[in-house]
C-alpha cells in the first residue's frame, strides 16, 4: 500500500490506482464527467482537477489521471481548486448547455450560468464512448477525427459502420444522452425493450424482470448481452458488482427430479396484436394493447400510475378500448373470458385517475358473467363508460397529434367514424407456441386449438395419469378461476401422493425469540404507498416524517409495496440493525397482511404479537380520495394509535392444538360428492349430509353434453364411488341440526329420520346447491307450452321431437334490480337445448331472445355452431321485454329486433325460459348456523374473490358449487376440488396453531365476583378459591384451550380483573387518547 | 370556535370480524365518507367497556359509536347481544356525565354492508356536526 496525504489526512492506496480513486476509496467527493470505473482514465474533462504538491509548490492537475505515488500532498478543497473546477464547468456548460448532466455538475459546483459565448453542441468530446467501443467492445467502431476546434466523434469517413453491432454501450454512457448508434451503426437499432412494462420501456441487457420478482436478483439477457455477442468482451458489469456474484460461465443444469405427480401450468401467450394490421397496432404509437395500458395505470409502471400516452406523454381525453381483438373469429373460434371485464377496470381506473376521461368499448357481447362482474360492469355503467355494440372495421391516424379515426358500423348497420386520443386494443388469450413441445415431453394430449385436452368431468385431468393441469393451459379463464383449479390440481395430486404426506418437508425454522423484557419499546414505522393507492391521496413522505417525531420512534420509513418480498428483507434488516423491539406498518387491512407482517417480524426473531397495524388505504386513502389534506391528516392520526398501542404491545405465547382429521360435507350434489371425494381419496374420513333421499342434486336433470359426454354415466360413478368409499359415511334424508366449534375441533348434530347424530369433525365443506327461480313471468306456471330449460332439456332427451317453432327467453330473473347478476349457465344451456333440436329436427326454428350471449372460453364454438345450424338468435333490451300472450290457441312472442328496427311476432309452440339460479332459502339458517357471510344476493361470501375464492374468513370453512354463484358442472367439480384441496391443508396438520390473544385473569384485582362467568359464550372461566395469607381468596381461572378471545368478560368486568391479551383495556385506551391528541 | 369550523372526532369501535371488514369494503369499493371517524379494532363488540366510551367521551371526542355483527351473525355466538345491553347501560351514564345521547351509537354492520358503514359514519358525523362539539372539548 502506498501511503500519501489528502486533505490533511493520511490515505492508503492501492499501487497501481490514481489519485482520483484514493480520494474516492477516502470518502472524497470529486465531479467528474469523462471517467469511468471500467474504462481507462482520459483526462478531458478537467473537472477533477486537485492541487498536488510537487516539489513544494501546489500544482493543479487532473486526479483521474495522476497516479498515486508514496508521499503524495493532496489538496482537493482549496480555493483555487474550487475556482478551476468552476471555471472548467462553465466552458462545459457553455458548450452544452442543453445536456441534464452538465446542468446537474454545473449546478452542484455553484455555476448557474455560462459567462461565455453559448453554443449548442450535443458533444462534450469527453471520449467516452470512443473507449467503451474499443476497450470493452473491442470493435472501435467510433473514434475522434479533425483537430482543434474541428475534432468530432463519429464512424470512419463518417459512414455508418458496418462493424458496428449496435450494442448501444455508446448510448448508454454518453453524458448527452446522444442516439449514437443511429448515428454510427449501418444496422438497424433495435432497443432490448422491457417485457415486463410489455415493451413500453427499456432494459439493459443485465437486469431484474420485474421489481417483485422472486428471487429479486438480475438476470443476463444472452441473446443482447455484449459479452456473449463479442465473444468475452465488455464484463463492465464485473465491475460494478461489489458482490462478485455475476458468473458469465454459467450453464443450463438438468435437474433429475423423484415425483409422484406433476402439475402443469405454463398459462398462455397474448396475442400478437400486429397481425391485426385494420387497428394499426405497431404502425400508430396510440394505439396500445391492453396490457400496455395496464402498466401505465401500475403505479409500478412507467408513468407512475398517471395515464398518459406513451408517444408524447399527453393526457387523453377520449380512450376506445376495442374488444375480442384475437379472439371470436375464424382462427381462434373461443372466447377469451376475460377481456370484458379487464376491459371494463381498465375503464374505471382510468377514469378515476381522470375524471373527466372520455372512455367507450366496443364490444359484441359483454361477458361479465362471473360472480360480481354484472354489478362491477352497470358500476362502470352509471360511472359514464360508453358501451357500443360493434366490431370496428378499422382504425386509421388522423392529423399533426397522431389522433385515431375508429370506424365502425353501429347495430342499426349505420357507418360511424368516431375521433380517439388513444385506443387500446383488448387483446385475447392464446396458447403458447411452446404448448406442442411441453405436451410432447409430458406425454399429454392437446386440442384440436392447442391447449390442453381435458375432460368436462374431471378439468384437471390430463390424458396421463398422474399429470394434472390448472390454469389457463386449458381453457382461457381468470384469476378465481385458476386459483381454484390450482387447488384442485393439488387435491387430485394429493389423493395419489396421501401416503407419502408429510415425509420429505422440513418445518420452517425461525431464529430463537429475543427477550425483550425490560427494554424501553424502539419502535419502527413502515409506511406503505400501495402503488398509487394510498401514496396519491395520501402525503406519504409527509406521514414518514410526522411519524419519526414521535416518542419511542426510532425508524421511520415508505415503501412502494410494503408487503413486497424486498421490503420483508428490509423490515428483518431494520429489525436487527436498529434494535427494534415493536414494528408498525401502516398500509392496508390486518385482515388480509397482518400475519405476512407478523412473520417476518418473527423471521427477525421477535414475537409476532410485536407488531400492529395502521388502516391507511381500505379505510383513509380509498373512502376519502377527494380530500388528501383530510386523509393525510387522518392518516398521520392512525399511524399514532397505532403507535400508542404498539408500545404497550407484549410478546405472547404461540399455542397450538391438534386437529380432528376428519369432514363434513354438506350437500349431496356433484359439488358435496366431489369434495367428499377429494378429500377421502387423500385419506381423510368424510361425512357426507343430503338432506334429500337420494345423491347427485341437479345432476339428476342434466341429460346430455355438447361434445358427446354422458352425465348419466358420470353421475352414476360418482354416486357409486361415494356410497361405495370406506371413508365416506353418507347421511341420506338428513339435516345439520346445529354445528359448534372452531377449525379444528367442530360437533356438529346430524338429524336422519329424528334420530340424532352427533359428529366430530376438523373442516366444514358447505355444498349446498342451490335452486331455480319460481316466477309467473311470462305466462310461466299459466300456460303449460311455457316451461324451463331444464324442463325442455328432459323433453328433447326423449330423442323425439315434434316441434316447429320454439323460443327461447334468457336472462328471466336475471340481470334485474332484484337479481343483479348472471346466472352463467342459461346461455350456454339454451345453445346446447337449441343444438339438441335442431339435430332431432334440423328444419325446426329456434329463436333465442338474448342480452348479450355469455358463451365464454370454448363454448363460443358451440355458439357460432348453433348460428350456423340456423338458431335465430334476436337481442331485447331489459328496458322492453318481449311480450308473451295467448293469441287464441297460438303462443305468441314480440320482440324488438334492434337489428332489423322492426317489431317481430312469433307464434310457437314451445317457449322456454331461462330461469334464474337462485340462491337456497335455507342459506341464511345455515351461514348463522356456520357463522358465515353472504352477499347481497344471498349467495355464500368466500374470504376473498381472486386470493381465496373457496374458504371463507373463518377458517376451516370451505364452499363449493352453486352455493358460491351460478357454475356448470365442470367448473362445479373443479371448485369442488379445490374445496378439497384446500381443507386438507387444515385436515393434513398435526398440529394447528391457536389464538394466542385470550383471556388472561389478573389475580390481585380479581375479587372473585363471578360478573364475567355468565356472559362467556364459551364456559372457558370457572371460579376459584384458594388459600393466601390464611384467608379464603376468591378468583378467576381461564381455560386455554376453550377460550376464544372475544373479551366479554373484560367488558364485564368492574375492577379491571382480567382482560385478553393484545386488546387490553391500556392498549385500547391508549389508541383512543392518541386518536384525540389532535395531530 | 364557529359552528361551520366545528369539524367533529368520533371514535368508532369496529368488531373485526363484521363492521371492520364492511369498513374495508367501503375502502375497496371507493365509498367515499367523511374524514372524521377513527375506528379502533376489537375483536368483538362485545369486548368494548362502557368505562371505555365514556373515557373516550369525557377525554374529549365529540361522539362514540360501536359497530358490529348484525345478531345472530357474531362471530362469538352472543357477544354483540352484550354490547346491545350494555348500550343502555351507557345511556345511563351519559345522562350523568352530563353528554348528549346522541353522543354514542350502536351500529350493526355487516361484512358485505360497505355502503352500509358509510352511511352510518356519514350520519353519525352529520348528527355530531349538528349537535356541537363535546362539553369535555
Amino acid at each position: 500500500m502506498i501511503k500519501m496525504q489528502i486533505d490533511g489526512q493520511e490515505v492508503s492506496a492501492q499501487p497501481d490506482s490514481t489519485v482520483l480513486e484514493a480520494c474516492r476509496s477516502a470518502g472524497i467527493q470529486i465531479p467528474t464527467l469523462c471517467y469511468h470505473k471500467s474504462l481507462s482514465p482520459y483526462g478531458a474533462c478537467r473537472l477533477c482537477l486537485v492541487e498536488i504538491e510537487e516539489r513544494g509548490r501546489p500544482r493543479i492537475r487532473a486526479s483521474c489521471v495522476y497516479p498515486v505515488e508514496e508521499g503524495l500532498v493532496v489538496h482537493t478543497n482549496t480555493d483555487k481548486v474550487r475556482h478551476h473546477r468552476r471555471m472548467m464547468a462553465e466552458l462545459l456548460l457553455a458548450r452544452c448547455p442543453g445536456s441534464a448532466a452538465i446542468r446537474q455538475i454545473a449546478a452542484d459546483l455553484g455555476v448557474e450560468e455560462a459567462r461565455f459565448p453559448q453554443k449548442d453542441e450535443d458533444c462534450i468530446l469527453c471520449g467516452l464512448c470512443v473507449r467503451v467501443c474499443e476497450e470493452k467492445m473491442g470493435i472501435g467502431a467510433v473514434d475522434f477525427s479533425a483537430r482543434g476546434s474541428e475534432r468530432k466523434v463519429g464512424p470512419a469517413y463518417d459512414r455508418k459502420s458496418p462493424v458496428c453491432m449496435a450494442c448501444g454501450a455508446c448510448e448508454s454512457i454518453c453524458p448527452m444522452e446522444k442516439k449514437l448508434p443511429e448515428a454510427v451503426s449501418s444496422r438497424a437499432v433495435r432497443p432490448s425493450l422491457a417485457g415486463f412494462d410489455a415493451g413500453l420501456t427499456r432494459r439493459s441487457s443485465i437486469y431484474i424482470p420485474f421489481q417483485q420478482a422472486v428471487p429479486n436478483v438480475p438476470v443476463i439477457d444472452r441473446d443482447t448481452c455484449a459479452h456473449f455477442l463479442t465473444g468475452g468482451g465488455c464484463k463492465t458489469c464485473l465491475d460494478f458488482c461489489e458482490a462478485g456474484a455475476i458468473d458469465f460461465g454459467q450453464q443450463d443444469e438438468q435437474l433429475a427430479l423423484d415425483v409422484g405427480a406433476v402439475i402443469v401450468s405454463p398459462g398462455f401467450e397474448l396475442f400478437d396484436h400486429a397481425l391485426r394490421s385494420e387497428y394499426g397496432f405497431g404502425l400508430y404509437p396510440n394505439v396500445i394493447s391492453s396490457l400496455q395500458l395496464e402498466r401505465v395505470l401500475s403505479a409500478s409502471g412507467p408513468y407512475r400510475g398517471h395515464l398518459q400516452r406513451p408517444v408524447d406523454g399527453k393526457v387523453p381525453d377520449r380512450m376506445a378500448f376495442i374488444q375480442c381483438v384475437g379472439s371470436r373469429e375464424a382462427d381462434a373460434n373461443f372466447c377469451s373470458s376475460v377481456c370484458c371485464m379487464y376491459a371494463v377496470k381498465h375503464a374505471l381506473m382510468a377514469r378515476e385517475h381522470c375524471p373527466d376521461l372520455a372512455c367507450t368499448i366496443f364490444y359484441m357481447d359483454m361477458r361479465a358473467f362471473g360472480k360480481g362482474f354484472d354489478a362491477y360492469y352497470q358500476r362502470a355503467v352509471d360511472d359514464g363508460v360508453r358501451f357500443v355494440r360493434a366490431r370496428p372495421a378499422n382504425v386509421q391516424e388522423v392529423g399533426e397529434g397522431k389522433n385515431l379515426l375508429i370506424r365502425y358500423q353501429d347495430e342499426s348497420g349505420e357507418f360511424r367514424s368516431e375521433e380517439f386520443d388513444l385506443v387500446i386494443l383488448s387483446c385475447g388469450m392464446r396458447p403458447s407456441e411452446d404448448n406442442g413441445m411441453l405436451a410432447e415431453r409430458l406425454g399429454i394430449g392437446l386440442d384440436e386449438r392447442g391447449f390442453c385436452r381435458t375432460e368436462a368431468f374431471d378439468p384437471m385431468r390430463t390424458s396421463r395419469p398422474g399429470v394434472f393441469v390448472c390454469g389457463a393451459f386449458s381453457e382461457p379463464k381468470d384469476i378465481p378461476e385458476t386459483v381454484i383449479q390450482a387447488s384442485g390440481a393439488a387435491a387430485k395430486s394429493m389423493a395419489l401422493l396421501a401416503e407419502a404426506r408429510g415425509t420429505m418437508v422440513s418445518p420452517k425454522a425461525y431464529p430463537p425469540e429475543r427477550d425483550v423484557t425490560g427494554e424501553e419499546p424502539r419502535i419502527g414505522v413502515f409506511v406503505c404507498h400501495c402503488g398509487r393507492n394510498i401514496g396519491s391521496v395520501v402525503n406519504v413522505p409527509e406521514v414518514v416524517a410526522y411519524a419519526e417525531e414521535l416518542p419511542d420512534v426510532v425508524y421511520a420509513t415508505d415503501n412502494l409495496f410494503t408487503c413486497s418480498q424486498d421490503t420483508q428483507e428490509l423490515i428483518k434488516k431494520v429489525i436487527a440493525d436498529e434494535k427494534l423491539n415493536r414494528v408498525v406498518v401502516a398500509s392496508c387491512t390486518p385482515r388480509t397482511h397482518e400475519p405476512l407482517f407478523r412473520d417476518t417480524v418473527r423471521e427477525a426473531g421477535l414475537n409476532r404479537y410485536l407488531f400492529e397495524m395502521a388502516n391507511i388505504r381500505d379505510q383513509c386513502s380509498w373512502v376519502h380520495m377527494h380530500e388528501p389534506q383530510a386523509a393525510t391528516s387522518k392518516a398521520k392520526d392512525l399511524v399514532r394509535m397505532a403507535i400508542a398501542k404498539a408500545r404497550l404491545l407484549e410478546p405472547l405465547q404461540e399455542r397450538s392444538m391438534s386437529p380432528n382429521h376428519e369432514a363434513l360435507v354438506i350437500g349431496g350434489g356433484v359439488a358435496g360428492m366431489s369434495a367428499a371425494i377429494g378429500l377421502a381419496d387423500q385419506g381423510f374420513q368424510v361425512h357426507l349430509v343430503e338432506r334429500e333421499p337420494e345423491l347427485g342434486g341437479h345432476a339428476r336433470h342434466v341429460h346430455f353434453l355438447p361434445r358427446g359426454e354422458e352425465p348419466k354415466a358420470f353421475l352414476a360413478e360418482r354416486i357409486d364411488r361415494v356410497t361405495s368409499h370406506p371413508r365416506i359415511k353418507l347421511y341420506l334424508g338428513s339435516v345439520l341440526k346445529s354445528v359448534e366449534g372452531f377449525v379444528g375441533r367442530f360437533t356438529s348434530t346430524i338429524v336422519t329420520n329424528g334420530t340424532q347424530h352427533g359428529i366430530e369433525h376438523g373442516v366444514v365443506i358447505v355444498a349446498t346447491g342451490a335452486g331455480m327461480l319460481e316466477t309467473e313471468e311470462y305466462l310461466y306456471g299459466k300456460d303449460e307450452r311455457v316451461i324451463s330449460q331444464v324442463a325442455f332439456e328432459s323433453e328433447l332427451a326423449a330423442g323425439e321431437c315434434e316441434l316447429d317453432n320454439v323460443v327461447m327467453i334468457q336472462c328471466v330473473g336475471s340481470r334485474d334490480d332484484e337479481r343483479p347478476y348472471c346466472s352463467r349457465l342459461c346461455c350456454n344451456h339454451a345453445i346446447r337445448n337449441a343444438l339438441k333440436l335442431k339435430e332431432l329436427k334440423p328444419q325446426a326454428n329456434v329463436f333465442v331472445l338474448y342480452r348479450d350471449v355469455r358463451a365464454y372460453g370454448f363454448r363460443e364454438q358451440l355458439y357460432t355452431l348453433a348460428r350456423e345450424k340456423g338458431v335465430r338468435f334476436i337481442r331485447y333490451e331489459p328496458e322492453r321485454k318481449p311480450e308473451v300472450s295467448q293469441a287464441g290457441e297460438k303462443l305468441r312472442v314480440e320482440v324488438d329486433d334492434p337489428i332489423l328496427q322492426s317489431r317481430l311476432a312469433i307464434d310457437c309452440d314451445r317457449l322456454v325460459l331461462s330461469l334464474a339460479v337462485v340462491p337456497r332459502e335455507d342459506t341464511e339458517n345455515l351461514a348463522k348456523m356456520l357463522k358465515v357471510p353472504i352477499n347481497q344476493e344471498k349467495f355464500y361470501l368466500e374470504a376473498h374473490m381472486k386470493l381465496r375464492p373457496v374458504d371463507f374468513a373463518s377458517e376451516g370453512i370451505f364452499l363449493c358449487g352453486l352455493a358460491h354463484s351460478p357454475k356448470d358442472l365442470s367448473e362445479t367439480v373443479a371448485q369442488a376440488m379445490g374445496a378439497a384441496g384446500r381443507a386438507s391443508t387444515i385436515l393434513a396438520n398435526e398440529e394447528l396453531p391457536l389464538e394466542s390473544a385470550i383471556s388472561e385473569v389478573v389475580d390481585a384485582n380479581c375479587d372473585g365476583c363471578a360478573y364475567c362467568i355468565d356472559p362467556c359464550p364459551y364456559d372457558a372461566l370457572t371460579l376459584l378459591e384458594y388459600k393466601r395469607k390464611g384467608e379464603i381468596k376468591k378468583t378467576v381461572q381461564t381455560n386455554e384451550a376453550l377460550c376464544k378471545g372475544c373479551g366479554v368478560c373484560q367488558a364485564t368486568c368492574p375492577k379491571q380483573g382480567i382482560f385478553v391479551r393484545s386488546f387490553k383495556l391500556d392498549q385500547l385506551n391508549a389508541m383512543v387518547e392518541a386518536a384525540l391528541e389532535m395531530g | 370556535m364557529s359552528e361551520e369550523e366545528f369539524e367533529p372526532t368520533i371514535i368508532a369501535f369496529c368488531c373485526n370480524w363484521c363492521s371492520y371488514a364492511g369498513a374495508d369494503l367501503a375502502g375497496t369499493s371507493r365509498i367515499q365518507y367523511p374524514p372524521n371517524v377513527r375506528n379502533i379494532r376489537v375483536m368483538c363488540s362485545g369486548m368494548v367497556h362502557p368505562n371505555m366510551v365514556i373515557e373516550a367521551l369525557t377525554k374529549g371526542a365529540d361522539g362514540v359509536i360501536i359497530c358490529g355483527c348484525h345478531p345472530g351473525d357474531c362471530h362469538y355466538i352472543e357477544g354483540n347481544l352484550r354490547a346491545e345491553k350494555r348500550a343502555e347501560a351507557i345511556d345511563l351514564m351519559l345522562e350523568d356525565f352530563g353528554l348528549e345521547p346522541e353522543r354514542f351509537r350502536l351500529e350493526w354492520v355487516s361484512a358485505s354492508e360497505g355502503p352500509r358503514f358509510a352511511e352510518v359514519m356519514k350520519d353519525v358525523v352529520e348528527s355530531i356536526r349538528e349537535l356541537g362539539p363535546s362539553p369535555y372539548r
